[in-house]
């Protein structure tokens, strides 16, 4: 997902008989359904894993504007440069959200930026794929946007309260993105040229895979699954959430005319689902690792963007701090006065 | 490279329907000025609000979770504060 593979620093999930009475104390409220709070006596774990998923989930907003930025200035028309602009600017207002969700856990902006940007801390595996082509840029709101729903709607219920609440605003935007994603493909499915719609199937043999990796491997390869689930910070597991992405999905692209790139993909009657291919993992592994097709592009960006605005939010301090002092000299002078 | 973050201030937000403001998060900025200006970009780009209010988070003084008891339990007690309390005739119950 937007974060995939969050370590919780546990071997296995903590048995209840293990716990003293403050933690017992925090897992009946969190049995309660009652949010726990910054303020709030939490597992030091608990907070780590946090800290973790929300900032990497933070990135990944943050990470997300390049590939869609690629195309702002080749937009087509001014309506859809401007529904890009739009997105964009929604996707960095959810990566501010998120890296305030995670300071309330004790850590700071700049501590989260440092650990993005020495390659410390991860973000979601999609956004090292390149946007190679203008459909790509309705590819990746319809079913990068559209997979980024389904396991941010499940969060809305995640037992971390400023987490929760963020999300909640996240979602009430996420839908606009999902619409003008897919609407920008269906124009092109009906009103395009040969070409164009070559260029939407070219696309969606692209980023299904890579969409379908975003909720991370299966869930019972490593204990950080379990653990969040008994938290309640993950709500429902990785094969399940891909599973509810790929039905609501497929019909959809039959309403576009196009198919995705798994012979095995096909309605089963008995389970109410549809059944799909073996996903590549190895290749998921590989971009988490570091070595997908725009890893180091990506986070080269970042930093040179960061250290290119050194100077605004230095000159910006300077003036905060000149004015401040003219006012305290004012002050004082009154008092004199 | 500074790595100090700008100051925090909380977000307060007026929607149109005469409510009062109500926190919607927070927002760095280097002073006030800017801070209103962050907050109006981050909460306000879909017709969220009529009036926006930016206060330093250091402002702000919370109640303990250790309080909670001291603080909330009292009037859980109280349920003769509450109109349910009161048991009326059918006819009057409206009241």
């Amino acid at each position: 997902m937007y974060a995939q593979m969050v370590e919780t620093g546990v071997k296995q999930v903590k048995d209840r008989a293990d716990m003293d009475a403050q933690e017992a104390a925090f897992m009946q409220q969190i049995d309660a359904e009652d949010k726990i709070e910054p303020q709030s006596w939490m597992p030091d774990a608990y907070r780590k894993t946090l800290v973790r998923q929300i900032s990497q989930h933070a990135h990944s907003e943050i990470i997300g504007m390049q590939p869609e930025g690629n195309w702002l200035t080749r937009a087509p028309t001014l309506k859809r440069k401007l529904q890009l602009a739009a997105k964009i600017q929604d996707e960095c207002g959810h990566g501010l959200y998120l890296y305030s969700a995670a300071e309330t856990l004790g850590t700071s902006r700049a501590q989260m930026l440092d650990d993005l940007h020495t390659g410390k801390a991860k973000y979601s595996s999609i956004f090292n794929y390149p946007t190679l082509s203008w459909a790509d840029i309705g590819a990746v709101g319809w079913l990068v946007d559209g997979a980024a729903i389904v396991n941010q709607v499940m969060l809305q219920r995640t037992s971390y309260g400023p987490y929760a609440r963020a999300m909640v605003r996240i979602c009430k935007e996420e839908s606009f993105h999902q619409r003008q994603g897919y609407e920008l493909l269906l124009t092109m499915m009906q009103q395009g040229t040969q070409a164009q719609k070559d260029m939407v199937q070219d696309s969606i043999n692209r980023l299904w895979w890579p969409s379908l990796m975003m909720f991370g491997p299966t869930d019972d390869e490593s204990p950080n699954s379990a653990q969040s689930m008994a938290w309640k910070i993950k709500r429902k597991g990785n094969d399940e959430i891909r599973q509810q992405f790929i039905d609501q999905t497929i019909p959809q692209l039959e309403v576009l005319g196009c198919t995705v790139p798994d012979p095995d993909l096909k309605w089963n009657e008995e389970t109410g689902h549809y059944d799909y291919g073996t996903i590549d993992w190895a290749e998921f592994f590989a971009v988490i690792k570091g070595n997908g097709p725009c890893n180091k592009q990506r986070l080269a960006r970042k930093v040179q963007a960061h250290e290119n605005g050194a100077w605004v939010r230095e000159a910006a301090i300077a003036y905060a701090d000149k004015q401040a002092n003219i006012k305290s000299q004012q002050s004082n002078t009154n008092k004199v006065a | 490279m500074n790595k100090t973050d700008w100051p925090l201030y909380e977000v307060f937000i007026r929607s149109r329907h005469g409510l009062s403001h109500k926190h919607v998060g927070s927002v760095h900025a280097a002073d006030e000025t800017m801070a209103m200006e962050n907050a109006r970009e981050l909460y306000t780009r879909r017709n969220e609000g009529t009036s926006i209010w930016v206060v330093d988070s250091n402002a702000i003084c919370a109640s303990a979770p250790e309080q909670k008891d001291a603080m909330f339990t009292s009037p859980v007690e109280k349920i003769y504060r509450h109109p349910s309390f009161y048991q009326l005739p059918a006819s009057v119950d409206k009241m």
